[in-house]
């Protein structure tokens, strides 16, 4: 376990220390509240790709609450927004919901974002766990994504269906149902290829892979989860948003988050959409993989630049 | 959907109560500027540089007669367009050659940027320039990357260089500039694994390439969805390396793009190229006025009236402008602007270049690859110049006789009708919003958030 910690402090610790650092440095020296102060909040938040208009509104908040609850320590601010930036995210972490035999679960996102990657970790994770995983090469687009998978699969030790590059994905997340109830497996967890969400005919095919899955067992997918990469700005919100649209999302994984990006957006994406963020990806091992924790995240993003 | 209008809308709004009112204040000025500055962030520009950039616009602004002229918010969108194309510096694609082959060029990035296909792009680009490239797969550490690079290669025709995953990167650039001098290739791609630029000892391992093969163009590759880190990112890489180039990627989705202003800014360093889909022909050299007008929320319609420029006429358009405002769009308008719309490239590209039409239902059906514009065409000419002029005749017979004059089958002619009628309700939303907002009037220059090139 010692392992573990030390590599959840390296993930984070870096995000989380620099985010004391930064806000005590914003609150220190000073008596008393200001605009300056205010100011630099909604730049911290800016910075943290938290989006101009949602960073504005929060700091609006943040004003709000302290007229009412007649704040005047400056230290208090911190805090206050930060539990403020928690409650948005839902408190809580989700977890999935793995009581279906097979939970399927449809991972989607743009290109790069780590959506191959996040199935190892997910397969690892839930193997460790005891479950039986078994994974399905949808990307059947990209050169060498079907081969990427299958080096992990192997590295995990879990099996891989897969079709020749150029098949139909639905064809190959078919199979895979197949392959899950009949070698019982708990969960089944289908990759597809990367693709951006303006196009249709990309986005169709999505859609079709969902309807097949939802013919070879009726309720599947159970989850479908946007991987989105957290040095992605603005533009995550418009990809959950048609994703979410396409295919209807349950969750988000928030990706390399071990960088010095801190994801803000998924604030706007929390408020707009009420998609939960599930799981959080700190590097590019297979024990990368972390739940999301709203508070942890709340401190992490005002984590000061190095 | 406050995100995808444009600036030059929100500040004619800003600024139109200011008109006649005499003097222009320090708080009028500030208002505007605040504008240009929600604007540059909701596209991803970095705080630093949008602060540093505002600052110039607003001196530009205030110098000038600016805000005294009929339309100050017009003449601010041109003060900032023209200030982000001054900051994102001229055009040029040359990668730095060198006069004793071969070329070394090496490509760095964060992980999932877009490397391995950009250096099949730029294989495929340089063998177009009558040069013979050879790809080196020195990513050792993502699962089948060198395979990706080999099948890159393979499919392109273009000699791949690799040495497993066993060897260290360091050896194998050194082993591909010997097989190059070897081969007589001139040019040498290294596609480097995606790391972070805080991972020292990845970072090192980059440096010692670069000392050992000395690359002549060592090229960042950026995503261009990437937000507020790109400068922080960009700016790590570049003390550590040395930064020739970028590459923006992923231009072909809806992201604004603000990442390379931030990127520029922190590095000096020209955008050379913009990645535009996935296909290895994808790759376009950048232009900075184009991105300008994206980041502004102008929609790329630039690139649209370049596109189009050769093949519409000004009355015609009004013309086409009057039938929508009528609705009375009937096929021979279809037939007329699928044709056009063929020649303008593909509609999902056309299309992507709108800001906010991702969100576009309508659209989302309306799609024609090369073999359906034949059909469709087939089916047109097949209808009688009257049905043509009023599709709601087409009962069953006049289809199946169409169908079979067309050499295509009753669905068909059906499918066309639909997509005739989702397309004639797009044209009537293009013409709708155009029309809504401040002042409008018969005739009245369109200030909407764009324009289809039809519609001047
Ligand atoms: N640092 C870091 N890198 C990651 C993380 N997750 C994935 N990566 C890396 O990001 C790169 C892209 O990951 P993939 O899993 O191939 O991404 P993908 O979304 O499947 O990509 P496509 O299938 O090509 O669209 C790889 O180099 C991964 O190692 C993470 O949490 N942190
Ligand atoms: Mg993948």
């Amino acid at each position: 376990m010692t392992g573990f910690f030390n590599r959840l402090k390296e993930g984070l610790t870096r995000t989380r220390q620099n985010l004391v650092d930064k806000v005590e440095a914003l609150v220190t020296g000073r008596t008393k509240i200001d605009d300056e102060l205010y100011d630099e909040l909604e730049e911290a938040l800016i910075s943290a790709d938290v989006g101009a208009e949602t960073s504005i509104e929060l700091v609006e908040r943040l004003r709000r609450k302290v007229k009412e609850q007649k704040i005047s320590d400056p230290s208090l601010l911190q805090g206050l927004l930060q539990e403020e930036i928690a409650a948005i995210l839902g408190g809580e972490a989700i977890p999935v919901n793995l009581g279906n035999q097979p939970t399927v679960i449809l991972i989607v996102g743009v290109n790069g974002v780590g959506k191959t990657t996040t199935i190892a970790k997910l397969a690892h994770r839930w193997k460790q766990e005891g479950r039986k995983v078994l994974l399905a090469a949808g990307d059947t687009f990209r050169a060498a994504a079907i081969d990427q998978l299958e080096i992990w699969g192997q590295r995990v030790g879990v099996e891989v269906i897969r079709h020749q590059e150029g098949a139909d994905p639905s064809a190959v997340a078919f199979d895979a149902v197949q392959a899950a109830k009949s070698r019982e497996s708990d969960v089944l967890i289908i990759d597809t290829a990367g693709r951006l969400h303006n196009k249709s005919h990309l986005m169709n095919e999505l859609s079709k892979i969902n309807r097949v899955l939802d013919r070879a067992m009726p309720g599947a997918p159970h989850e479908t989860l946007l991987v989105l990469d957290a040095t992605t700005g603005q533009n995550a919100l418009s990809q959950a948003r048609i994703f979410g649209e396409a295919v209807g999302l349950t969750g988000l994984v928030l990706t390399k988050l071990d960088g010095t990006a801190k994801g803000g957006v998924i604030l706007a994406i929390h408020s707009e959409l009420q998609t939960p963020v599930k799981f959080i990806g700190i590097g590019e091992k297979m024990d990368d993989l972390r739940d999301f924790d709203p508070g942890e995240f709340a401190k992490a993003l005002f984590g000061k630049e190095e | 959907m406050a995100m995808f209008e444009g600036l030059a809308e929100k500040l004619q709004n800003t600024l139109k109560k200011l008109r006649g009112k005499g003097k222009v204040t320090e708080a009028d000025v500030a208002e505007a500027m605040r504008e240009v500055r929600m604007a540059l962030l909701a596209a991803d520009v970095n705080l630093k540089v949008v602060k540093d950039f505002v600052a110039r616009v607003k001196e530009r602004a205030i110098g000038q007669d600016v805000l005294e002229s009929l339309t100050p918010g017009q003449q601010v969108v041109k003060v900032v367009h023209d200030e982000l194309i001054q900051l994102m510096g001229g055009t040029t694609s040359k990668l730095n050659m060198s006069s004793k082959p071969p070329t070394v060029v090496m490509l760095v990035g964060l992980q999932g940027a877009g490397k391995t296909t950009t250096v099949a792009k730029l294989g495929l680009y340089l063998r177009k320039q009558g040069r013979r490239p050879l790809l080196v797969a020195c990513d050792v550490y993502r699962p089948a990357a060198v395979k990706q690079l080999q099948v890159l290669g393979n499919q392109l025709d273009l000699p791949v260089f690799s040495m497993g995953t066993g060897v260290s990167p360091v050896d194998i650039a050194r082993g591909a500039t010997e097989y190059a001098v070897a081969q007589g290739r001139d040019v040498i791609l290294l596609d480097t694994a995606g790391r972070l630029h805080i991972n020292e000892e990845l970072m090192d391992e980059l440096k010692s390439i670069k000392s050992t093969v000395k690359p002549h163009e060592i090229m960042l590759v950026v995503d261009a969805m990437t937000g507020q880190d790109a400068v922080n990112v960009a700016d790590s890489f570049h003390k550590q390396l040395g930064l020739d180039g970028v590459v923006l990627t992923k231009l072909d989705g809806d992201a604004r793009g603000g990442a390379a202003l931030s990127v520029k800014a922190v590095t000096g360093c020209p955008i050379k190229f913009a990645g535009m889909g996935e296909k290895p022909d994808a790759l376009e050299p950048f232009h900075p006025d184009r991105l300008a007008s994206r980041i502004l929320g102008m929609g790329d319609v630039l690139s649209l009236i370049e596109k189009a420029q050769s093949t519409f006429d000004a009355k015609m358009a009004k013309e086409m402008e009057q039938k929508l405002r009528k609705s009375d769009f009937n096929f021979e308008d279809f037939l007329f602007q699928v044709q056009q719309m063929q020649k303008m490239g593909p509609l999902d590209q056309l299309v992507g270049m709108l800001p906010g039409m991702g969100k576009m239902k309508a659209l989302k059906d309306v799609q024609f690859d090369e073999k359906e514009i034949k059909h469709v065409e087939a089916i047109i000419l097949s209808m009688t110049p009257e049905e043509r002029q009023n599709p709601q005749i087409l009962k069953d017979s006049r289809k199946r006789r169409i169908a079979k004059g067309s050499g295509t089958s009753v669905q068909q002619v059906n499918n066309l009708i639909k997509t005739y009628e989702q397309t004639r309700k797009m044209f009537k939303q293009f013409a709708d919003m155009r029309g809504k907002g401040p002042g409008k009037g018969p005739g009245g220059k369109g200030k909407g958030m764009f324009k289809l090139p039809f519609m001047k």
